[in-house]
């Protein structure tokens, strides 16, 4: 008993994956940092509390060793969380400030070691997630409103109204009349479609190519469509 | 347990006030203590469809700022003791409301009414979402034709995100009532019919109510419809809209129409035009 309660506690050990930004820093300085300030400022909560990674092989190859310290300080003065950098051997660092960031972030089989090791040699950048998420709405879109989805597809039970619009990474499926704006495919490109049980819509969209009603015949009006890019042309065709 | 409802459209000219002043009414001659209350500052019309436009002293923005009591601005019906209307102002413009003063007014407004019936300006802007900013139930009010019809599926996408019902996570309850219905337009395919409406919409129909010259007499009388001619079609429909408001299940009748598919005419002219 007195050797139990005396033993200690039991060191409790799980995976963890999280979402790191790799950020890639490009010489002339003056001109990324320049472009990655208009970012912040446009999208100010888009790197807060994300951790990021620094990718220095760009910072390596153009302008040398002496262009790491200034980079990373570059990030650091930004409020940028770095955990990491990459494309830089760890004797580069040593005796900066950075000494002790992890440069070994890729070796992703790490992380199957059994063995526990020191946190800075555990991959903290995670392979990205294979399955995109998705956004569901199980309400109708009503007009005036402005569905936008950067991260994967957005599906719609109900109608997509007409001067309502939908924005999505992904595809779009809409079961029900599509009446409005789709606009499909802004992250994953021609791979997206969208899908409708009814198209009444007045323009779809998918990959930076677009077309509004006026285009298509009546013979899609009112049917079950689906909508794709097909080397470079809007595809509209009737689902079966 | 006092209801807020809001009488809104996005569109103007489809029948709000006129429809405020009937169901508020067809409310208060069922036995319902009702106030209704005119939210288009600058353009006030309600007194005048109610017939008290002589009688205003003090109106909302008063109440809402602080310069007269609810009770000083009330005007009470001289048909019907248990109606009460709470006018605009005409000199003023929406502005001059207040998200707080409205609620404090509608709060107060609650211990006195079984109804409270919000008059909504047309539009989108601060006086439409202050009218409806506290209702608990909306009358979406339209007319058979798309642009009406658009406009009040903005209104409903509002409806669901900017009221005070929305935002703590509760549903507010939306009724649809169509108004200058015209029955034989509808069969002829000139007009968009019942169903095509309620297909695009997706609200319950609270009632339709037809096209009517008796509608106009009464709003130019200063009186409303159900009060100053309870047989006509109109005051029907007004009358049966309030039993359902009350809870009443009353099947809705629909003037009668040979049903031809407005929506397929109206593409089908579209797409030769393309």
């Amino acid at each position: 008993m007195d050797g139990e309660a005396l033993s200690l506690p039991k060191i409790r050990v799980r995976g963890r994956s999280l979402m790191a930004l790799v950020l890639t820093p490009e010489p002339p300085f003056a001109d990324w940092f320049a472009a990655l300030d208009e970012q912040m400022a446009s999208a100010p909560g888009f790197f807060a509390g994300r951790p990021v990674v620094a990718d220095l092989a760009q910072v390596m190859d153009g302008v040398g060793k002496d262009g790491v310290p200034v980079a990373l300080e570059g990030l650091s003065a930004r409020g940028l969380r770095l955990i990491g950098a990459e494309g830089v051997r760890p004797t580069l660092l040593s005796g900066t400030r950075w000494e002790d960031l992890p440069t070994k972030l890729q070796a992703r089989d790490k992380g199957r070691d059994t063995e526990l090791e020191p946190w800075a040699d555990e991959p903290p950048a995670p392979p990205a997630p294979t399955i995109a998420p998705s956004l569901l709405i199980d309400r109708p879109v009503r007009s005036g409103q402005s569905v936008i989805f950067d991260e994967g597809d957005v599906i719609v039970i109900g109608a997509l109204a007409s001067g309502a619009e939908v924005i999505a990474g992904g595809s779009i499926h809409v079961y029900g009349p599509l009446r409005g704006r789709a606009i499909a495919g802004l992250r994953f490109g021609e791979n997206a479609r969208i899908f409708c049980r009814k198209l009444e819509a007045e323009m779809v969209g998918v990959d930076q190519l677009y077309r509004t009603a006026e285009h298509w015949g009546p013979d899609l009006h009112g049917k079950a469509v689906q909508v794709r890019s097909d080397r470079g042309a809007l595809r509209l065709s009737a689902l079966v | 347990m006092s209801k807020v409802v809001v009488v809104t459209s996005g569109k103007g000219g489809v029948g709000k006030t006129t429809s405020s002043a009937s169901l508020g009414a067809a409310l208060a001659q069922a036995g319902n203590k009702v106030v209704v209350i005119d939210f288009d500052v600058g353009l006030r019309n309600l007194d005048l469809v109610m017939g008290a436009e002589r009688r205003v002293v003090f109106d909302l923005v008063n109440v809402v700022q602080g310069d007269a009591k609810l009770a000083q601005a009330l005007i009470r019906d001289k048909r019907l003791d248990t109606l009460s209307l709470l006018p605009a102002s005409q000199t003023r413009d929406k502005d001059a409301l207040t998200d707080e003063g409205v609620a404090k007014v509608i709060e107060e407004l609650r211990e006195s009414f079984d109804w409270i019936i919000c008059d909504s300006p047309a539009g989108i802007e601060k006086g439409a979402t202050l009218a409806m900013r506290y209702a608990d139930l909306a009358v979406v009010v339209t007319n058979p034709e798309v642009s009406s019809v658009r406009d009040s599926d903005r209104i409903i996408g509002m409806l669901d995100s900017k009221t005070q019902r929305a935002e703590s996570g509760e549903r507010i309850e939306k009724h649809l009532l169509l108004t200058r219905y015209d029955a034989a337009r509808a069969g002829r395919g000139e007009m968009m019919s019942v169903d095509d409406v309620l297909e695009i919409l997706a609200i319950p129909l609270l009632g339709v109510v037809s096209e009517s010259p008796d509608v106009l007499t009464a709003s130019n009388m200063g009186c409303p419809v159900t009060l100053h001619n309870p047989a006509s079609p109109a005051s029907k429909a007004y009358s049966e809209a309030a039993r359902r408001l009350m809870g009443e299940s009353v099947a809705v009748s629909i003037p009668k129409e040979q049903r031809q598919g407005f929506m397929s005419r109206l593409f089908g002219r579209k797409a030769v035009v393309a």
